[in-house]
């Protein structure tokens, strides 16, 4: 077969042109029935969908660089596949925060034209990983929480995060297992292994706070059963996490002020004057929302966010509409 | 040929022993004046395959004499690996593939987390040791893990229970 009649037979059975760059393929949610509860705010509902979608699909992106660099080709499959499984989900809640919002935006315009401030992910998700540590530390993190999240939304009002929720939680938990197993198989390994492990765990600890900070939207769509609380996840986090730090031998951080709170974020600079240095500890002891500086999910990212952007943006911008 | 009876006999892009019928993500064919509207439900959220199996499906149906087809796609409930039919596993196993076991059942109470490779029973579709090893929970796909008989040496795939 020449090269041509390849290229013929794996795009004869379907003449639609794709894009480019994107998936050119059709809405995820094809078919599904995507009415919107009556009671339930559609700028919210969109939000929320577009927050749980970025998270899954920057940290998706963080995965997929790992592939060519991962220790074993089995963790490559590995990895690939967890970011297969992300990207899977961001496309059905992208999808979904499009068709509420009902504005002419579909899921490739949502990935690929917003701007970094225009993203909702938390800080977590867009984090570089220093080694292979680093990532199993943050996936371990990432997918505890996310799995949590995701168990809850099985019984959203809004029957579409209930279906994504219901999937989801199949799949995530085969990435906190995979994740845990390798913090544990680090921490309790050498001694080498033991103390990037434990730096790693001490360098996750400062993102950890952000996830279970509920942000307005999140509040006024869990009053009507439709959202999760993110502050009632904890709990069940902290369970897990200590589960696995103890049987990798690995101490948990210490008491280290959450990293949205101190500003130290790269791209936040801002004077301090109102921070009280490192003298105060964690900021607000009664605080009930975010930190002044706010965090990623009002849009506030580190400057790792736009380089993942540039990347995952960059064709789809130079070549607006392309097809082939 | 009914249009059912047709969109039972396309295969699954990748794993082509099986017919979506055998994998269980057709969940109906209904025929109607109007045409043919077919209901898929995907395995994985990210299952690639999903836009090639429509396509498929449409082209299979058009070729058969059913020029207008829709395909649906439904979230909920969520496809199991217990909707892979008898027939479905005896191929999976000709082909050297280990069939899944019975998907987990969910207690009350938050997800069990697994610290240690899952010790399922699963029997080498080579030699037919009853115990074997799991060498990765992901392989070629994300619904595949990758496991190595103790006795035969073979590796081989084994479909993960979800
Ligand atoms: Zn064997």
């Amino acid at each position: 077969m020449s090269f041509d009649a390849a290229y013929e037979a794996l795009t004869d059975h379907d003449d639609d042109a794709r894009w480019a760059y994107g998936t050119g393929f059709a809405d995820p949610l094809a078919g599904v029935d995507t009415t919107v509860p009556a009671d339930v705010d559609r700028a919210d509902l969109s939000a929320y969908c577009l927050a749980l979608g970025d998270d899954a699909l920057i940290m998706s992106h963080r995965l997929q660089q790992w592939v060519t660099r991962a220790p074993e080709l089995e963790d490559e499959l590995a990895l690939a596949n967890i970011a297969l499984d992300l990207l899977g989900q961001a496309r059905l809640l992208l999808s979904r925060a499009a068709e509420v919002e009902d504005a002419g935006r579909d899921e490739d315009v949502l990935a690929y034209q917003r701007d970094a401030a225009e993203f909702r992910n938390v800080r977590l998700a867009e984090r570089t990983d220093a080694d292979f540590a680093h990532l199993v530390a943050r996936l371990l993190v990432f997918a505890t929480w996310r799995l949590a999240l995701l168990d809850r939304l099985t019984a959203s009002g809004d029957p579409v995060l209930a279906a994504i929720g219901a999937k989801g939680v199949k799949e995530v938990t085969y990435h906190r297992d995979y994740a845990a197993q390798w913090v544990v198989r680090l921490g309790d390994g050498t001694p080498l292994s033991h103390e990037r492990m434990q730096a790693a765990v001490d360098a996750v600890t400062p993102l950890i706070g952000e996830l279970f900070r509920p942000h307005p939207t999140e509040v006024r769509l869990a009053a009507v059963a439709v959202a999760v609380d993110p502050s009632a996840l904890r709990p069940e986090f902290d369970a897990v996490w200590a589960q696995v730090l103890k049987a990798a031998t690995l101490r948990p951080a210490a008491d280290v002020p959450d990293e949205a709170d101190s500003g130290v974020s790269a791209s936040v600079a801002q004077d301090g004057a109102d921070r009280g240095g490192s003298s105060g500890g964690p900021a607000g002891a009664g605080r009930t929302d975010f930190a002044p500086d706010g965090g990623g999910r009002d849009g506030v990212h580190t400057a790792a966010l736009a380089d993942i952007l540039a990347e995952l943006q960059g064709v789809a911008r130079s070549l607006p509409g392309s097809e082939w | 040929m009914t249009a059912a009876a047709v969109a039972a006999r396309v295969t699954d892009p990748e794993m082509p022993m099986l017919t979506l019928a055998d994998l269980g993500i057709l969940r109906a064919v209904d025929e109607s004046a109007d045409g043919v509207v077919v209901t898929i439900t995907p395995t994985y959220s990210g299952c690639p395959a999903m836009q090639t199996i429509r396509d498929d499906l449409t082209a299979a149906l058009r070729e058969a004499g059913y020029p207008r087809v829709e395909v649906r796609t439904v979230l909920t409930p969520a496809w199991t690996t217990d909707w892979i039919s008898a027939a479905g596993r005896d191929k999976l196993a000709a082909a050297g593939i280990s069939p899944p076991g019975a998907a987990p059942r969910r207690a009350a109470g938050p997800v069990p987390l697994t610290l240690a490779p899952s010790r399922r029973a699963v029997s080498c579709p080579q030699c037919g040791h009853p115990d074997t090893e799991e060498i990765a929970a992901f392989s070629a796909t994300a619904c595949r893990s990758l496991r190595r008989c103790p006795v035969c040496r073979e590796p081989f795939e084994h479909v993960k229970e979800i």
